[in-house]
């Protein structure tokens, strides 16, 4: 799910970048943005789950992994 | 970054209480029981919000006003046993006044 | 009139005491694109907004409130048994000398919250894209906080918030789509 939501592209690197450079960057693309309207009747999560996730709709779920290793942090 | 203190006196006295079945504001008993309340509130809110854009949705509606009744039948006895949630009338009170009564949400 | 409700909307858990992670907290408090700027910017906005939003905006201006009250509880919990030793070490010395342990409205730099990080342009299609623009921003700061920190309880509350944003930013797109039908409907009698 995580995945595709994800975008990668690829910033130019010159050969004069102080830093090791990061070859691929990513952005995340929330599923709010694919949808115009919010359909009615839509499939929910149990109670349980809708407040975990901070919605009561899978389709408008979107999940965020901390790029903290990545980063180098 | 220290971890945790271990230990306050005060935590005994509490763990004390929940063993004699007295209902303690901030125990574990009180934190769970109010996640259930917080469960279906989360619902009733995410629900508002769609219905202020979908007012024509019927099953919406129905979902809404079922668990807004719901909620009603958990906030009561949680108020009977850990005193008011609403302030200004729209709970009600023993005596003495319990609504300085702490811990308050920030402090659970 | 609002009637305050005594729980949080989100249980708050703060798993280690991290005084440093409460500076950066501070961006979604009184920052440009935190909670309260977004509470007030709803909130000032529904007076001029046609009709048909106005609940919309009161709702989630009234849900923002709830979330400046979480980010409010980690920041309070960050800092409330921290020494001025701790304090300093955090990088908090500046924020200490004026303001002890108290939280205040200002940003992750310290700068005072300002009315200028709202916008009301009195234009329903301007304010309603500036309020699209203010949740994907705030989306944005929720996940670089997320990558600040490693407690996974934190990394929890900031996930939720952060989905809020998500859920708010498309009942304002739909918002504005209400806005647009009324047009063609009137086009259509």
């Amino acid at each position: 799910m995580l995945d595709n939501q994800l975008r990668e592209w690829r910033p130019y690197v010159s050969p004069l970048d102080p830093c090791p450079p990061i070859l691929i960057k990513t952005y995340v693309v929330p599923p709010n943005q694919y949808i115009h309207y919010q359909p009615m009747n839509l499939p929910q999560f149990t109670l349980d789950e809708a407040i975990r996730k901070g919605t009561l709709w899978p389709a408008l779920y979107s999940p965020y992994m901390s790029r903290r290793k990545a980063k180098g942090g | 970054m220290a971890e945790r203190q271990d230990r306050d006196p005060r935590n005994d006295e509490q763990e004390a209480n929940e063993r004699e079945q007295m209902p303690v504001r901030g125990s574990e008993a009180y934190r769970a029981e109010l996640y259930e309340i917080q469960k279906v509130d989360f619902a009733l809110v995410e629900l508002t919000l769609y219905l202020d854009t979908h007012p024509g949705d019927i099953q919406a509606v129905q979902q809404f006003n079922q668990l807004a009744q719901r909620r009603r039948q958990l906030v009561y006895p949680f108020e009977m046993r850990y005193g008011p949630m609403l302030q200004f009338g729209l709970s009600f009170t023993r005596y003495p006044w319990q609504w300085n009564d702490e811990p308050w949400p920030w402090q659970v | 009139m609002w009637v305050y409700e005594k729980k949080l909307q989100y249980p708050v858990k703060v798993g280690k005491c991290d005084p440093r992670m409460a500076r950066y907290l501070i961006e979604q408090y009184g920052g440009a694109d935190g909670e309260l700027s977004a509470a007030l910017r709803y909130l000032n906005q529904r007076y001029t907004i046609p009709g048909k939003v106005i609940g919309l905006l009161n709702d989630i201006g009234t849900e923002e409130f709830a979330h400046l009250e979480m980010i409010a509880t980690m920041v309070y919990k960050l800092t409330k048994d921290a020494t001025p030793e701790m304090m300093e070490a955090a990088g908090l010395a500046p924020h200490y000398v004026n303001h002890d342990n108290a939280l205040y409205y200002e940003n992750a730099g310290g700068v005072p919250w300002t009315a200028t990080y709202i916008a009301a342009k009195g234009d329903p299609i301007a304010d309603l894209y500036e309020d699209i623009a203010a949740e994907e921003k705030a989306r944005a700061t929720y996940q670089w906080l997320i990558d600040m920190t490693d407690d996974v309880d934190i990394q929890d509350s900031l996930k939720f918030l952060r989905q809020r944003e998500i859920i708010h930013s498309l009942r304002f797109r739909e918002a504005v789509e209400i806005l647009k039908a009324d047009r063609e409907q009137k086009k259509m009698y």
